[in-house]
């Protein structure tokens, strides 16, 4: 339906409109039971399986507030600078389906539990404050399973009640770039909290976004359509990119934007229509009278707010501080909590931090990227790289060599100087033993050394390399360096 | 504890069905007779009259008679409880497991509850026997059990008049005699209203005194269940059987429960009690206002202070109420989809089954309700509606407090009128909607009440005064009720059907 722009118009095009964009987030919370009744939120499991009369919506039954949940999001808020509401409460969103058993959502309207924060995400090296306009909690929809071919459908309810958050950004969002650094942000943020696993292909995270577009320089907004639909994070980008330049291209048309929903179809890479504004649900939202009030007294909220674990902003510029590692390093090494953790495990056994995060950010990453193991599942500990770089440092074995004793390890598990001793690969700084085979190899190659003598001094290279290849590796090549220089004088 | 009338247990005359759970208690104890022998009466006398009555929508015979085995070896093992081996009837809008609960609504003709509610678990646990469960409006909207999706209970006093609404099964099934005390709810006056009408005892607690918890709700915020009895004495026992904090059930007060009994017979001397102006209003039955004015004077007589006081927002209750309470029972009500349970219609796709289910399943007053809240929700309208509700709601609840502050309880007729004749409003909702024009701001408000027998019209039919009192003070309503119906005979009276 709609036909690709000519590159190069569409570049200069995308200079003179500037997108405003604001993200609603779901986020699943972790929590052991659903929102409002004792049932299991393990996923995967046989459908309705793990239902009760609650989250079944039997007539007659009545929702349980998990205090859990409520801890979740007033951590998440405290995490993302909120303010944490004294007095909030739910309330009923109704609307129709099957999948949603009572015939309305508990979620939260008027008073959200958490309002006004922000997260700052760095674009272009910049740092941009991206506002949280608030965090409220809800339950989750069952799912309806169409199978079978039938002229029916199946309802799956094991998932009705899993507790959500809904982290609502305000439009200070100018680029799906900018969009995708704060989703990223955002489910680091999550991770750390150990209060969502932000897995977006399976819906843990879910991430809706009001887009718009406007003349740059105008400070009135255009009319926005909401995209929905977005369940990847390699979406996120694509579906707004797309949804921009559609907009733009409506405008240039001499069209107009129209409010509307639409849906990011991945397979076909573009944002369809769903429905109107006039087919837009009026949701008759009300104070649910089910539950009380939730009043969060300020000692509870100063309680979690001393037990909120380090967050990535801050360990970063720690990390910078305390180990003398580039922001770059330290950027990469806090965007997991389990890397930072692995991290500082290894530099506490005596790694040398900037080698460590060498380590870490080449070989290791690139080994679990290739079997795409989270460093969780690492084989190889963080004491055993820390064992691995000690051996190095005492000259035990070379640089060369570390990079198959650390391959070994990753392979065995096995410790480093283990390995180093059954391979037999300690490291030659004997200078009689070295002097001895260079002076083989310059017996070998007279014409070489000539040349060297002429002045073809890169031909040391050369040298050293067979000087190494002789000593399987072995040798010190410092000492290889300081004996050949001498002798080729 | 209590003092007994001397029953000639010996004779033939004696029915078992005819006594109060304070006089079965003694026999059952003292071993005189066993449960079962309560039950053949009860059934005796339910095959008896109920055809004329039509009390109930599911009798539950076989479950009675398993529960009164229980019963009966508890009471020999010494181990029993207030009301072990007690029939008690209960409303059908209360789940009960494996057994039948419909709300009186064909949408869930079919519905048996996988779960018990707190309510009838507690019931349980104290070894009662569930006689079966009874006729009420369906769901629990309207003031003569009319709208039951089934059938019209019938007055006892009068079979040709209404048993009051909506816990119409409940109370006429007490009046009756067909169970010895019954389990009603309360949304606006279900359960006081039907028991003036019915001559009989009906006590609303406090809001979050009881467990709502598998109570099927109307209007969540104004729902509360309570007991129908034939004295103040088995409702103080019955409260104490269902009252206190229920962890399922967030709304239910975490605040102790006292012992009621202990509250009954204690003096009420000096205690004032407020007459409410705007509660002696034009139009109302002279028979009404003489017998509820002969009550206070009778309460005067023994020391209590009539004290007049003011509930000025009162004439804003009803259209409050009306707004309120269908707002949320549009809400409640959408789970009745056809998808799930109870009744499903066919339909050619998914919007079409939910509104044939839904315009099949439920009645013509469950559909102009959820109509009506519907709209007061709608975008556009939730203020004018919905929100000025509240905010009103609020006002009639500071009239009660500031009303408190100087007396211990407001003192009022139950219902304008005694019962009316089946079919008279039925074909004008706001005539019908104004029978609970007493009852309707004591839910609004959320504090106790209870309606008693306080005498007759020239009809014979009977006539009910409503004591209201301060938020958990059930108590005091108790206790001068209590002292009201030691000097007066109208608790005693039976209708002979």
């Amino acid at each position: 339906m709609s036909q690709a722009l000519n590159v190069e118009r569409q570049a200069s095009l995308y200079e003179k409109y500037e997108a405003v964009i604001g993200l609603e987030v779901h986020a699943q919370m972790l929590t052991e039971t659903k929102i409002f009744c004792g049932c299991s939120t393990k996923f995967g499991s046989e459908p309705n399986t793990q239902t009760c009369p609650v989250c079944i919506g039997m007539p007659g039954v009545l929702p349980v507030l998990n205090k859990k949940a409520l801890k979740f999001a007033i951590k998440t808020g405290l995490a993302v600078n909120c303010k944490i509401s004294p007095y909030s409460r739910f309330a009923r969103k109704n609307y129709f389906y099957p999948d949603l058993p009572k015939g309305y959502q508990i979620s939260q309207y008027e008073l959200p539990i958490c309002e006004k924060g922000y997260i700052e995400i760095v674009v272009d090296g910049e740092i941009k404050r991206i506002g949280i306009t608030r965090i409220h909690m809800e339950e989750d929809a069952g799912k309806n399973i169409h199978e079978g071919g039938g002229n029916y459908s199946f309802v799956d309810l094991n998932r009705a009640g899993i507790p959500l958050m809904e982290i609502v950004s305000e439009p200070d969002i100018r680029s799906p770039k900018e969009a995708a650094e704060y989703m990223k942000k955002l489910r680091t943020i999550l991770r750390y909290l150990d209060i969502c696993d932000g897995n977006m292909e399976q819906g843990s995270l879910r991430c809706d976004a009001n887009v718009s577009i406007r003349p740059v320089g105008q400070k009135e907004y255009g009319t926005r359509a909401e995209v929905k639909n977005i369940n990847s994070f390699k979406f996120v980008e694509k579906a707004l990119e797309y949804e921009i330049k559609r907009q733009i291209k409506v405008v240039e048309e001499d069209g107009k934007v129209i409010q509307e929903t639409r849906l990011w179809d991945s397979n076909k890479g573009a944002t369809l229509s769903m429905r109107g504004k006039e087919e837009a649900h009026d949701y008759r939202y009300f104070p649910e009278p089910d539950l009380v009030p939730i009043t969060a007294d300020k000692e509870w909220i100063d309680g979690i707010r001393t037990k909120l674990p380090e967050l990535p902003d801050a360990k970063r510029e720690r990390f910078v501080s305390e180990y003398g590692i580039p922001e770059y390093d330290a950027d990469l090494l806090t965007s997991e909590k389990a890397i930072a953790d692995w991290y500082e495990d290894a530099v506490a056994a005596g790694g040398q931090p900037k080698a460590v995060s060498n380590w870490m950010m080449g070989d290791l990453m690139k080994m679990l990227n290739e079997e795409n193991k989270p460093i969780e599942e690492c084989p190889l500990s963080p004491e055993q790289l820390a064992g691995m770089l000690k051996l190095m440092d005492n000259g035990t074995i070379s640089g060369k060599i570390a990079k198959t004793v650390f391959e070994e390890m990753y392979r065995t598990r096995e410790n480093a100087d283990e390995i180093v001793k059954e391979k037999g690969l300690i490291q030659i700084s004997d200078r009689g033993e070295i002097e001895k085979a260079i002076d083989d190899i310059l017996a070998k190659s007279q014409k070489e050394v000539e040349r060297y003598n002429a002045g073809d001094e890169k031909l040391l290279g050369f040298f050293v390399g067979q000087v190494m290849k002789a000593t399987k590796g072995k040798a010190n090549p410092q000492v290889v360096n300081d004996i050949l220089k001498k002798k080729l004088k | 504890m209590i003092e007994l009338p001397v029953n000639d247990i010996g004779g033939d005359t004696l029915k078992l069905n005819e006594l109060t759970i304070s006089e079965l208690r003694r026999l059952l104890d003292n071993r005189e007779i066993k449960p079962r022998e309560v039950l053949d009466d009860i059934y005796g006398h339910i095959d008896a009259v109920e055809d004329k009555v039509k009390s109930y929508i599911t009798i539950t015979k076989d479950v009675a008679y398993e529960m009164a085995k229980d019963a009966g070896q508890a009471i020999l093992d010494n181990k029993a409880s207030q009301l072990t081996g007690i029939p008690v009837a209960v409303k059908d809008n209360m789940c009960t497991k494996g057994i039948l609960t419909t709300c009186a609504s064909k949408i869930l003709h079919n519905f048996i509850p996988p779960y018990e509610s707190t309510v009838t678990a507690r019931l349980k646990e104290q070894g009662y026997i569930l006689t079966g469960k009874t006729n009420l409006d369906e769901f629990a909207m309207g003031s003569s059990t009319e709208n039951s999706g089934f059938h019209t209970t019938r007055n006892p006093w009068d079979l040709e008049r209404v048993p009051g609404g909506s816990s119409g099964g409940s109370a006429a099934a007490v009046a009756a005699q067909e169970c010895i005390a019954a389990i009603g709810s309360d949304t606006g006056g279900s359960i006081r209203q039907p028991a003036s009408l019915c001559g009989v005892v009906g006590l609303k607690p406090t809001y979050g005194r009881v467990s709502r918890y598998g109570l099927v709700a109307f209007a969540s915020s104004l729902d509360q269940i309570g007991p129908i009895t034939k004295n103040v004495t088995d409702a103080a026992i019955m409260l104490n059987a269902i009252a206190g904090h229920d962890p399922k059930d967030s709304t239910s007060a975490p605040i102790d429960v006292p012992d009621f009994a202990k509250a009954l017979g204690q003096e009420i001397k000096g205690l004032k009690i407020g007459i409410p102006k705007e509660y002696f209003i034009e139009g109302m039955d002279e028979d009404v206002e003489d017998s509820v004015r002969s009550a206070i004077k009778k309460l005067e007589s023994l020391g209590a202070i009539p004290v007049e006081v003011s509930l000025p927002h009162t004439g804003y209750a009803v259209a409050t109420y009306y707004i309120l309470a269908t707002s949320e029972a549009s809400s409640n009500l959408a789970r009745y989809d056809g998808v799930k349970y109870g009744f499903r219609a066919s339909g050619k796709d998914l919007l079409d089954m939910y509104m044939n289910t839904r315009s099949q399943g439920f009645g013509a007053e469950v559909k102009r309700r959820i109509m009506l809240g519907t709209y007061a929700l709608s975008a556009g309208y939730y203020d004018a509606y919905y929100k000025k509700g509240q905010q009103v709601r609020t006002l009639i609840k500071q009239d009660f407090d500031n009303a408190f502050k100087d007396v211990d309880v407001i003192v009022t007729p139950t219902s304008p009128g005694a019962a009316f004749k089946i079919g008279e409003k039925t074909t004008d909702p706001l005539q019908m909607y104004l029978s609970d024009i007493f009852t309707i701001s004591v839910n609004l408000a959320g504090v106790p009440a209870i309606s008693i027998p306080c005498g007759f019209t020239k009809n014979n039919l009977p006539i009910g005064l409503q004591i209201i009192g301060k938020h958990f003070d059930e108590e005091s309503i108790l206790k001068i009720a209590y002292a009201y119906e030691r000097i007066t005979e109208w608790h005693l009276r039976r209708p002979s059907i």
